[in-house]
């Protein structure tokens, strides 16, 4: 499944609450609390993407053209959002990744996560990701 | 105090919807709302008398003039000080305390200095004094803080030596609310002939505060956490440091005679501000002064008081959280963390039912460090919040718990 056919599966999976953002956040909790867990010992400073008020700690790995991340945050919002970008943006090729333009937020209405004033690192772990992209491109 | 409908009806920000709820603002620790009087005097003010201030013989600039001096009246009066000419008009108290650490450290201050504040200083009381001791080899000594938070006074007694030049304090801690007893620092400062800077950042917008009793030799505040306008604040000084303070800023307007060789300086509060000030801001801040005193600062804080009180109770009353620094004599802040939750996840939640409150590290990092936080979640008070505001905000947290799950 490529970035386009998974962020159309979390638009209809969001859908399902319609207006309702109690559901659509307990979603997104349930989303953070089962991101599969970094080891401590991972969570080291520079793979800490400082925000001004929760933590994101974001490991990359490329694989036969494939990028796989994993990520953790120390807030449960900003770790499903977290965990919604590696579902996203895992598995798939650097090309792919650096084009990601991730609209998907707007469209499930959570839009407001991403907007720089959000002291909660999710910008700055989203340039991360597609630097660490940058560094695999083929040339 | 007029009552509370009264109140809310001269803010016009407070009738609008947030998320589809009404507007529950509790963020007044950050920046308080502006009533009506405060905007039409501002937008007044450039509307029939801009002009720029002193010297000008057309009658324009001396209206503005006369309403600049008017509000360094309006403002020293307030804060029961008979020379107006001791309020320095600044762009806010960040700004003030900058004035005075790079006043002080020209002449007044030498390598080796030491300088009292506390644990629970706002960055901006901290930053200024450690820029001086880092350039200069000076000492910075923390009172700490007892197991309530509060200041621990035999302690601070205990931090003063002869190289002791001043104490710096927040009057209000701006994440626990907790009041410092400035009598009893300024009578031990006293004995050791230390003058006392006392940041009122949040004291000022919360109760009466007697410069003239307090009789401390620097005191700070913020127009726009007093119902006033962003860029503008003071700083007071005693006459003493009036006279003596060295610039930090020199230009325009400070003046009576300027050769290329020699300047002589201009007396009273025009030596300390330089260039065009900002007169909007100090017509503002007089209007808002004028609003609290419709209040009555007394019946102010009384009521931020009984809310703090209704808030604390309500909070403890949740097995889940817990309140930083119960002491009772509080100022209109309460900080308080949900076990197990972050408070950035608590905010964004709360945010969802129209309420505002501040999350994070609220400028004290050191402080976050000594309760071994990340960050608090801290709610604070003003005129024109209500007791329903409060058993609305318990309702939602205990939602909103329950959604963190």
């Amino acid at each position: 499944m490529g970035i386009a056919e998974k962020e159309k599966e979390i638009i209809e999976e969001f859908e399902l609450f319609g207006d309702d953002w109690e559901g659509k956040y307990e979603h997104l909790i349930e989303l953070g609390k089962s991101l599969p867990l970094i080891d401590t010992t991972l969570k080291t400073d520079d793979r800490l993407i400082q925000g001004c008020q929760s933590r994101v700690w974001l490991r990359s790995e490329y694989n036969e053209g494939r990028m796989e991340f994993t990520a953790d945050s120390d807030a449960i919002i900003t770790k499903g959002m977290v965990a919604l970008m590696v579902r996203v943006l895992s598995g798939e090729s650097p090309e792919e990744i650096v084009k990601a333009r991730l609209e998907f937020v707007d469209q499930i209405g959570l839009k407001q996560h991403l907007s720089p004033t959000r002291a909660n690192g999710l910008v700055s772990m989203i340039n991360r990701m597609k630097q660490e992209a940058v560094s695999h491109l083929k040339h | 105090m007029p009552d509370i409908e009264t109140i809310r009806a001269q803010f016009p920000i407070l009738s609008q919807k947030v998320n589809g709820h009404a507007l529950v603002y509790f963020d007044n620790g950050a920046t308080a709302q502006k009533p009506r009087r405060v905007i039409d005097a501002i937008s007044e003010y450039y509307t029939s008398s801009n002009a720029n201030i002193h010297r000008g013989v057309h009658s324009l600039s001396q209206k503005a003039t006369g309403l600049f001096e008017a509000s360094r009246k309006t403002i020293a009066s307030h804060f029961n000080i008979a020379h107006e000419q001791q309020i320095i008009f600044t762009s806010g108290t960040t700004d003030s305390i900058n004035k005075v650490a790079i006043g002080l450290s020209k002449n007044y201050l030498k390598p080796g200095d030491e300088i009292i504040l506390s644990a629970y200083e706002h960055h901006s009381n901290i930053l200024p004094w450690q820029l001086w001791a880092q350039e200069n080899g000076g000492v910075l000594n923390v009172i700490p803080l007892l197991p309530d938070q509060t200041l621990d006074y035999t302690a601070y007694e205990n931090l003063f030596s002869e190289k002791t030049k001043l104490v710096a304090l927040a009057h209000v801690s701006n994440t626990l609310g907790v009041v410092a007893d400035v009598g009893r620092i300024k009578a031990i400062a006293d004995r050791h002939s230390v003058p006392v800077l006392l940041d009122g950042a949040q004291s000022a917008p919360h109760m009466n505060i007697d410069l003239h009793a307090l009789n401390v030799d620097f005191f700070v505040c913020s127009a726009h956490k007093m119902y006033g306008p962003t860029g503008m604040g003071l700083l007071y000084l005693s006459e003493k440091w009036l006279e003596e303070l060295p610039l930090a800023h020199t230009g325009g307007g400070t003046i009576k005679t300027v050769s290329f060789e020699k300047t002589e300086y201009a007396e009273g509060a025009l030596r300390l501000e330089p260039g065009t000030p900002h007169i909007a801001g100090a017509v503002g801040f007089a209007a808002a002064i004028d609003f609290m005193s419709t209040v009555g600062m007394a019946a102010l804080f009384d009521h931020e008081s009984k809310l703090s009180q209704l808030a604390q109770k309500r909070l403890l009353e949740i097995q889940e959280v817990s309140v930083y620094a119960q002491s009772h004599h509080k100022a209109g802040v309460i900080s308080f963390n949900v076990k197990g939750h972050h408070p950035f996840d608590v905010g964004t939640l709360l945010d969802k039912y129209g309420i505002a409150v501040r999350t994070g590290h609220h400028c004290t990092q050191p402080l976050m460090r000594h309760l071994g936080v990340q960050g608090t979640v801290r709610i604070s008070f003003a005129a024109y919040n209500t007791e329903a505001e409060v058993e609305f905000f318990a309702d939602k947290l205990k939602k909103v718990i329950k959604m963190l799950g």
